[in-house]
């Protein structure tokens, strides 16, 4: 079986599975579980300054989204950071790290935007030792309010300044948690890298409102008939996450910068594909708390399997995908496609046709007996009757070969083009 | 309790009330929200849905389960009963795995069906249960509509004819409304009063009026209804049984007779069953004769079907049903007499095989005990007014029920055409209602 192991910013753990600062490495009861699982490291939950410890909520904590027969989809939270006093969490952090000295122990930080304050908790931290930190700076709720969590992940003058004080004083990996709250991850990523962070990890939760309950009228978690918006996560924000590790993999300046990729993985196949992107480690959250520490035993003998069946070790996985992100202007116009529908699949539901007919190119045919069959000349390759139909591989797109000729356009097909050298382009680049 | 499912001949309390209560529990248990949400989860919103035209009422499935799957089982029920009004007897009774749930995609993807049936019962019992009517009467228009018959077709007439404001008067020759459904079908089918429940509500509407213990050609005549009424909608059922014509055919007892007592029991300990019981047919009501009879406790009960397991009328669903519940099926045996000294006690079968000149006995015969023997050989139609012009032994209709008599519509078994199910009764009874409605508004009718 392919090895798993990994070394990440000169962290080593058995395997990339770890858990990401969350309610499930808030002490270490939990954590202890969790390495019993088999996860391979944990970022604690997110520690704040000595003192009265932080107040949360006394109603829910939680709303959820749910696919079909209630399957969570997307969960979000306006939990805070712990809430248990930092003496506690550090002597657990301590301990657990003697007794899993194998497994990755990274603490998540969130403290007031002063140098002071991260100089004094980071001297407290490193006494566990713990193998790195990891600066929240991704919080969306109640922390952004007084100043911390995803308002200095906002401003990337704010977060240089802080990882640099991070890395001044101390001889820790610091991990620089982003925030998908913004427009362009890239300009977070650079701010970090600026100020030297040894990686980023992304993304924190989304700001969200889960739904509104229309009884009540009161935004979901409901708190005594009022809500606040919450962090969003779980499956449905990792198309989100993807794009944002993407664009940062491929990103001229961040281009090599470590990443540690979070955002609704739930099996190993999502882990697979964030580490495709350039991910050296995954986090998880949403999924341990759905299904509990188990999954990651298919997580391991997933990707195992998967790396074994390419012939692959995980190194050659990190970041394969990563090249084939481009930008739409390189896409090739020449790959000319169009839908194929195989009938010994088809069960003749029409959901291709209402939506071609409907809401695209009425480039599906309704024949007698429901026979549904792509007409070429109107089909533009779309792929929404691929994403509608119910039978996986029901549909299919088939590529017309350089040299036929694309009945819908009339024109002969070649071996690539794109736009920036296409006609209609005012910009196109004269062809060389 | 002194009798048991040993006791010879025919005698009632074989089984304890305990078991007998079970026995003839609702056989499919309404689905919880749960249940539902789950089911209606896997419906596709199929385009132009083969559901919807497997359905002889047209029944916008997807959409009445979508408004399931969101929350609102009310507005499901009303695009239920917008095409069929007695869709929660429908949702019971219909033989869903030959009709919507056979042309479920889903079927055809994975051989399980999206549960059709059961998710309209949850609608419409829900909004039931609610008392909600989701139709109205439009105002008076003062024409007066016989309808003949308190069944499935009748009462769809009924309705709808009300609802386009006309005054109905529905004359039936039984005690109590609602015909087959009343008195056609298995008790665990439609348990807890449904028949009467649904009867109620559809007549809540207004300007409808029943009179029941009224028979066609005892109490009045058809002529008599064309004289008072505007138009005439007959929807009379079968009421005549196919004979065996076998000697000893007297020691048989008609099966339907059986269904309805039944129905019409008020304690299941009182129903007298046999301790073998053979049932002579291959249809819906030799199944609901046959398991009936073994839920109240006969030792052995046997279908005997005439033809090849093939030609069974009753579905593979009622089959498997009849098998579980203990019924023995036999096929390609024909019976050549029931034997018995003032009652039954065998009946003698000759085997038979279809060859090119149709069904012929063979020599080789058997005997099954039996100390109860009924027919369930088809029903007929008897008393039919003279005038109307039949086919095949039915009333011939053209178009939406239309008889040879102007001014007589007829829907429903008795009518010409379709099947005989309760669902396409009362699509033609809602069909005929919209004619007639066309008819009087464009000053036809009482010809």
């Amino acid at each position: 079986m392919a090895s798993l192991a990994t070394e990440f910013v000169g962290i080593r753990s058995p395997n990339p599975f770890w858990l990401a600062s969350a309610p499930p490495t808030d002490k270490q009861y939990n954590v202890v579980r969790a390495f019993k699982a088999g996860w391979g490291g944990v970022v604690w939950k997110t520690l704040g300054e000595d003192g009265p410890p932080v107040v949360n909520v006394n109603g829910p904590r939680y709303g959820a989204v749910w696919g079909a027969d209630r399957r969570l989809l997307g969960l979000n939270n306006i939990e805070l950071i712990t809430d248990r006093p930092l003496e506690v969490n550090l002597r657990e952090i301590k301990q657990v790290k003697r007794d899993w000295p194998d497994r990755a122990v990274v603490v998540s930080l969130m403290v007031p935007c002063e140098e002071e304050s991260w100089k004094a908790i980071l001297k407290r931290v490193e006494e566990t030792e713990c193998d790195g930190v990891e600066l929240n700076f991704g919080c969306p709720h109640g922390m952004s309010e007084r100043g911390m969590g995803s308002a200095v992940g906002q401003v990337p003058e704010y977060i240089e300044m802080v990882t640099r004080w991070c890395k001044q004083h101390s001889r820790m990996p610091v991990l620089v948690k982003l925030t998908p709250n913004i427009t362009d991850i890239r300009y977070p990523a650079r701010a970090a890298l600026r100020g030297g962070a040894d990686a980023v990890s992304l993304i924190n939760t989304v700001s969200s409102i889960t739904s509104v309950n229309l009884d009540t009228f009161s935004p979901e978690p409901s708190i005594d008939g009022k809500g606040s918006h919450g962090g969003y996560c779980g499956p449905a924000v990792k198309p989100i996450a993807l794009n944002m590790v993407a664009e940062i993999a491929r990103d001229a300046e961040t281009r090599g910068l470590p990443i540690s990729g979070i955002g609704g993985i739930t099996t190993w196949r999502d882990a697979a594909e964030f580490i495709a992107l350039g991910a050296g480690t995954v986090q998880v959250c949403t999924a341990a708390m759905t299904y509990g520490f188990r999954i990651v035993q298919e997580m391991i003998s997933g990707l195992a399997q998967y790396l074994d069946s390419k012939g692959m070790t995980l190194g050659d996985l990190r970041g394969r995908a990563v090249p084939n992100v481009t930008d739409w202007q390189y896409l090739n116009l020449e790959y000319v496609t169009k839908a194929r529908i195989n009938q010994d699949l088809c069960i003749k539901c029409g959901r291709c046709y209402a939506a071609c007919e409907d809401t695209s190119h009425q480039a599906i045919a309704m024949k007698p007996g429901r026979v549904f069959e792509v007409i070429d000349a109107e089909c533009v390759a779309c792929n929404l009757c691929v994403n509608v139909c119910p039978v996986e591989n029901c549909i299919t797109m088939e590529r017309l070969p350089p040299g036929a000729t694309d009945p819908r356009t009339g024109r002969i097909v070649g071996d690539y083009a794109n736009w920036t050298t296409h006609p209609n382009n005012p910009m196109a680049r004269a062809a060389e | 309790m002194t009798n048991s499912p040993l006791t010879p001949g025919i005698v009632s309390g074989r089984l304890p009330a305990a078991a007998l209560a079970a026995n003839f529990a609702d056989v499919e248990p309404p689905l919880d929200r749960h249940e539902a949400m789950v089911a209606a989860d896997r419906c596709y919103f199929c385009h132009d849905a083969p559901c919807i035209t497997a359905c002889p009422t047209a029944i916008d499935i997807p959409l009445f389960i979508r408004q399931i799957a969101t929350g609102t089982p009310e507005a499901a029920a009303t695009t239920i009963w917008t095409q069929n009004i007695l869709g929660g007897m429908c949702a019971r009774v219909c033989p869903t795995e030959t009709l919507c749930e056979e042309a479920c995609v889903r079927e055809a993807a994975e051989g399980k069906p999206v549960e059709i049936g059961r998710l309209q019962r949850y609608a419409t019992d829900i909004a039931m249960a609610k008392g909600l009517h989701p139709f109205t009467r439009a105002a008076s228009t003062g024409r007066r509509v016989a309808v003949v018959g308190a069944g499935p077709a009748g009462l769809a007439c009924a309705h709808r004819l009300a609802m386009h404001g006309h005054d109905v008067t529905i004359y039936d020759a039984r005690d109590k409304p609602g015909g087959l459904n009343e008195y056609g079908i298995a008790a665990y089918k439609t348990t807890g009063g449904f028949a009467q429940a649904e009867v109620a509500w559809l007549l809540s509407i207004g300007g409808i009026v029943i009179e029941t213990g009224k028979a066609l050609g005892r109490d009045f005549t058809l002529d008599d209804l064309r004289a008072r009424f505007d138009a005439v909608f007959l929807g009379l059922g079968l009421q005549g049984v196919n004979a065996l014509r076998v000697p000893g055919e007297a020691l048989a007892r008609d099966a339907v007779d059986f269904i309805a007592g039944l129905r019409q029991a008020g304690d299941w300990a009182d129903v007298p069953v046999g301790r073998d019981v053979v049932v002579i047919g291959g249809g819906m009501t030799a199944v609901d004769a046959a398991v009936q009879s073994k839920l109240l406790g006969a030792e052995t009960v046997t279908i005997v079907y005439r033809r090849g397991p093939e030609k069974l009328s009753a579905s593979v669903y009622e089959q498997e049903h009849a098998k579980t519940a203990g019924v023995r099926i036999l096929t390609n045996a024909a019976p050549v007499a029931v034997h018995g000294d003032g009652a039954a006690a065998e009946v003698e079968f000759a085997y038979t095989e279809e060859g090119p000149d149709g069904l012929r006995q063979l020599p080789e015969r058997f005997r099954l005990k039996a100390d109860q023997v009924f027919k369930a050989i088809g029903q007929t139609l008897a008393g039919v007014p003279e005038g109307l012009a039949l086919t095949g032994g039915k009333i011939a209709v053209t178009g939406p029920g239309r008889t040879s008599i102007p001014g007589v519509w007829a829907g429903g078994d008795c009518a010409a055409g379709g099947e005989d199910l309760t669902v396409t009764a009362v699509a033609e009874g809602r069909d005929a209602a919209e004619d007639i409605h066309a008819a009087l508004a464009a000053g036809r009718g009482r010809g």
